[in-house]
């Protein structure tokens, strides 16, 4: 492994590499209150000294001590809006039976810069649902030729669990470039692998000198030391397991009594996928089209069939949700829908902690626990 | 098929609803072209006698003879649309429903001896059968294009009975509650406005009124979370919608 | 062919069309354009009725590259497809989904219980069973709708009710004038059908309540419940496993269905409003 580090000017010298050759570079930066994704032309828009206090329901930008760019974890947003964008129109069609015409995406080539373990991860689930079927989704096969600058962390959140679904602190395979921040008495800089052919074409492009030893050692302890520091913690059990055992708990009720049904926690998930779709005609009739636009299984109408909603309760809505995510997503796309981004706990209006509940229902399911509390 | 005929309707309410139809400039030649305004007095003197394809009723029942009226109107139409926070839930004048009507007569009327009123201000749907809502203080000019363009095309009109939230989140916005800590209805409040409050950073007021099933106790815990107090709680849900966001406490 | 935009349709023409109860219609469709791929018994297709929206129906009739799909009325698009006349253009994606695996039956005895439209998905295991008639051992069909009149291909069933080689039991829901059959659910005359259970397979389509009850005899009779097939319905907005809404349980209806087996659709189906 070839390690090299990158100063700020380094940093600044890579968006512009990828500017130059056709990426529209996607990176945090500060907006509303809150670290949102954002299209970069400068280094300059990175949240330098902004860090984030985050817990269930409660999320707080605070100022640093120092400079870091990467010190906040995961925002209101996720990568998924630029994959899998929240309305996209299908196709369009006329009266006159003329056939059906594809919409045409302008998709760019994007660069993601500061793609965390936990989404690097979560944007291979959500190719796995999307792109890995027999019918694979246009628009995200389209969009996923992705130049990925990925950063490990080293300043995990309140609400983070990363390294118990096994997806960080530090980025897993995917990445073309990743990056350490370390800040210290000896500057701001990032200790930098590159992970492909294609990483290494850009990264030639950008100044750097080699990382001594004594850096990279900073830099792989700052980040086991993450490992360490997370907020919050995944069971250690087989969920699916779990989750199959615990169709008929009491407890699904005790979460809807605070359960708002609002849909939050799956449109901030980075890897909730669903959607429906929206017929459109002009006021002439002469021309349909039909849109999509992500939805949820929160949604009342999401189950509906002819007559009525199946899932009409708020605990049978929940229960959709928690055993899609942590149990029935290994049925139908091999794996975990979960990655420990912890986002659906934090931007959870009423701050329900998906770990939490996951914990008390694989306790109830090995009879610990008085579930009638 | 025959040009539809469009009838529009006032009850007690500001107008401000039936002038969402006037709003629509873009779209209003190619709705001319598409149906026979029979009945608007906003826009046409001009009346013509039903039956109506559609009628668009605004305004909330708060009289006797509304009471009347708007049996009328349901049988003349074939397809009723209730429009605005006041035809759907009563509106803001549905306080009334929560206090003496007859003390209010005699504060607010210098003759109070001329007004006859009903105790209670109510939606459409408690007189009549309604086939499809509009919510909102006002409605939402694109909702109001697709309930007429559905029913153009036989369609069923997307008017998703969701949270305020699944708008939010869709167009990419920061939870105003979770980030700021501003108090937002917009977890237990109908779609359809786009989640125009908190696009400008402010917590949505609910005046779409409640989406059904809202969990409006559990929101209210979070709002006292929040910080705020009792009276204050009552107040943000005492609104254009107090009625129906009532029912959910 | 659905790699890059599984979300398109093409175009058929509705070629002919035949009334089949007050509210439903059989429909033939031709292809304008490149055909979709042959679709099997038990699979659906996705139709697009202009303007107003697109239903998963299932296919009841193979007739090579023309689409059969019988359609009930019962919300905007269906009422639409099912008002659809000869010339009108329509969409379809598809095919979608699992088949009843009829050639998976060969040698057996098979037994079809229907409930209402639940006989449209099923037809074409009945005619395919009667083209390859000597290679099964007994074909029994069991229907029941709420009228005598709202029975779905009703010269076919009286063709069916002459053959000495078919069994068909028909039932209604409650007394009507005219009718000398059996009054009641399903289930009665499913009760008398004698059920050979190491021989049998059976395959159910109708209200969910229906296929429960219909399973559970056979369960009692002793037919395992791995050859007891069920179609299931869902909500469905893609049906290609890209929408997320025919979930239940495990499943994703569109792909792992609409037709599994009753061991596996048992314990999901006794869950309230999984």
């Amino acid at each position: 492994m070839s390690t090299a580090t990158i100063d700020v000017d380094g940093l600044g010298r890579l968006i512009d590499v990828l500017a130059a050759d056709g990426y529209q570079v996607i990176g945090p930066t500060v907006r509303d209150g809150a670290i949102v994704l954002a299209e970069l032309d400068s280094v300059d828009q990175l949240p330098s000294g902004w860090g984030v206090e985050v817990g269930p329901g409660e999320y707080r930008l605070r100022k640093r001590a120092d400079t870091a760019m990467f010190a906040h974890s995961a925002g209101p947003q996720s990568w998924k809006q630029f994959l899998h964008p929240a309305h996209r129109k299908l196709w369009s069609t006329d009266a006159e039976g003329n056939g059906f015409v594809p919409a045409v995406e302008e998709v760019p080539k994007y660069a993601f810069l500061g793609v965390r373990g936990c989404d690097l991860a979560a944007i291979g689930v959500l190719g796995g649902v999307l792109a890995g079927g027999r019918h694979p989704d246009g628009s995200y096969v389209r969009r996923r030729p992705l130049f990925v600058v990925g950063v490990n962390c080293t300043e995990p959140g309140g609400v983070c669990f990363c390294a118990s679904m096994g997806t960080g602190p530090a980025v897993g395979p995917g990445y073309d470039l990743v990056l350490t921040e370390l800040v210290d008495d000896d500057g701001h800089r990032f200790v930098v692998d590159v992970g492909s052919a294609q990483g290494r074409r850009i990264f030639d492009r950008v100044p750097s000198r080699e990382a001594p030893a004594d850096e990279v050692g900073l830099a792989q302890e700052a980040v086991a030391s993450a490992a360490g520091r997370m907020g919050r913690e995944m069971p250690a059990t087989d969920l699916a397991e779990v989750v199959r055992d615990s169709r008929e708990s009491p407890l699904w009720d005790d979460i809807a009594a605070r359960c708002l049904n609002c849909a939050n926690c799956t449109l901030v998930c980075p890897t909730c996928f669903c959607t429906t779709t929206e017929d459109v005609t002009d006021l002439t009739g002469e021309h349909a089209e039909r849109w999509q636009r992500w939805s949820s299984c929160f949604e009342l109408d999401f189950s509906y069939l002819h007559g009525g909603e199946v899932r009409t309760s708020g605990a049978s809505r929940y229960r959709q949700w928690l055993s899609h995510k942590l149990g029935t997503w290994y049925d139908q796309f091999g794996g975990s829908g979960c990655v420990g981004c912890g986002r659906c706990i934090a931007w959870c209006p009423v701050g329900i902690d998906l770990t939490a509940e996951a914990a008390r229902l694989s306790a109830a399911a090995k009879g610990s626990v008085d579930v009638d509390r | 098929m025959s040009t539809p005929t469009l009838g529009v309707w006032k009850f007690t309410s500001c107008d401000g609803c039936q002038l969402t139809l006037l709003d629509c400039e873009d779209e209003l030649l190619a709705l001319a072209g598409q149906v026979r305004i029979a009945q608007f007095l906003e826009a046409s003197s001009a009346v013509v006698g039903g039956p109506y394809d559609v009628s668009l009723v605004e305004g909330s029942i708060s009289t006797p003879d509304e009471a009347e009226r708007i049996q009328r109107i349901r049988a003349e139409s074939r397809v009723l649309v209730a429009i605005g926070a006041c035809a759907t839930a009563g509106g803001i004048q549905a306080l009334r429903n929560f206090a003496d009507v007859d003390e209010f007569r005699s504060v607010v009327y210098a003759a109070p001896q001329y007004i006859d009123t009903l105790a209670t201000s109510t939606a459409i749907s408690e007189h009549v059968d309604v086939d499809f809502e509009l919510r909102g203080c006002p409605i939402d000019r694109h909702q109001l294009l697709e309930v007429l363009t559905a029913y153009l095309a036989g369609r069923k009109p997307d008017l998703p009975d969701t949270s305020v939230c699944t708008e939010c989140k869709r167009r990419g916005l920061t939870c105003v509650m979770v980030a700021h800590g501003t108090p937002c209805l917009g977890p237990v409040t109908h779609a359809g406005c786009g989640a125009l409050c908190p696009a400008y950073g402010r917590g949505c007021f609910g005046c779409f009124g409640p989406m059904t099933n809202p969990n409006v106790p559990a929101l209210t815990a979070q709002l006292r979370v929040l910080g705020m107090a009792e009276d204050e709680v009552d107040r943000v849900f005492r609104t254009f919608t107090v009625s129906s966001f009532e029912r959910e406490r | 062919m659905w790699t890059a935009e599984p979300m398109l349709p093409v175009r058929y023409r509705v070629t002919d069309r035949r009334a089949e109860t007050a509210d439903s219609a059989t429909l033939w469709l031709e292809p304008v354009d490149e055909p979709l791929p042959a679709i099997e018994p038990g699979q659906f297709t996705m139709l697009y009725a202009y303007g107003v929206g697109e239903v998963p129906i299932s296919v009841s009739g193979i007739e090579d590259d023309t689409l059969v799909h019988t359609i009930r009325a019962v919300g905007a698009v269906s009422r639409a497809l099912h008002a659809a006349r000869p010339g009108t253009v329509i969409g379809a994606r598809g095919p979608f989904g699992t088949t009843w695996r009829v050639a998976d039956a060969i040698g057996r005895d098979l037994v079809v219980v229907a409930g209402g439209i639940g006989l449209a998905p099923l037809r074409p295991v009945v005619v395919a069973a009667l083209d390859l008639r000597p290679s099964f051992a007994g074909v029994t069909v069991v229907a029941g709708a709420r009228a005598p009149e709202e029975f779905l291909f009703r010269d076919e069933l009286d063709d069916w009710a002459k053959r000495d080689d078919l069994e068909l039991r028909l039932t209604i829901d409650k007394p009507a004038p005219g009718w000398d059959g059996p009054v009641g659910f399903v289930t009665e005359p499913l009760a008398e059908v004698a059920v050979d259970p190491l021989r049998t397979v059976a395959f159910l389509c109708g209200p969910e309540p229906m296929m429960r009850f219909s399973a559970n005899l056979l369960l009692r009779k002793g037919v395992p419940a791995c050859r007891i097939l069920v179609s299931l319905e869902r909500n469905m907005k893609c049906g290609v496993g890209l929408c997320g809404h025919c979930q239940l349980g495990p499943a994703l209806l569109c792909r792992d269905g609409p037709v599994v087996d009753y061991a596996y659709a048992e314990p999901l189906l006794s869950v309230k409003e999984l």
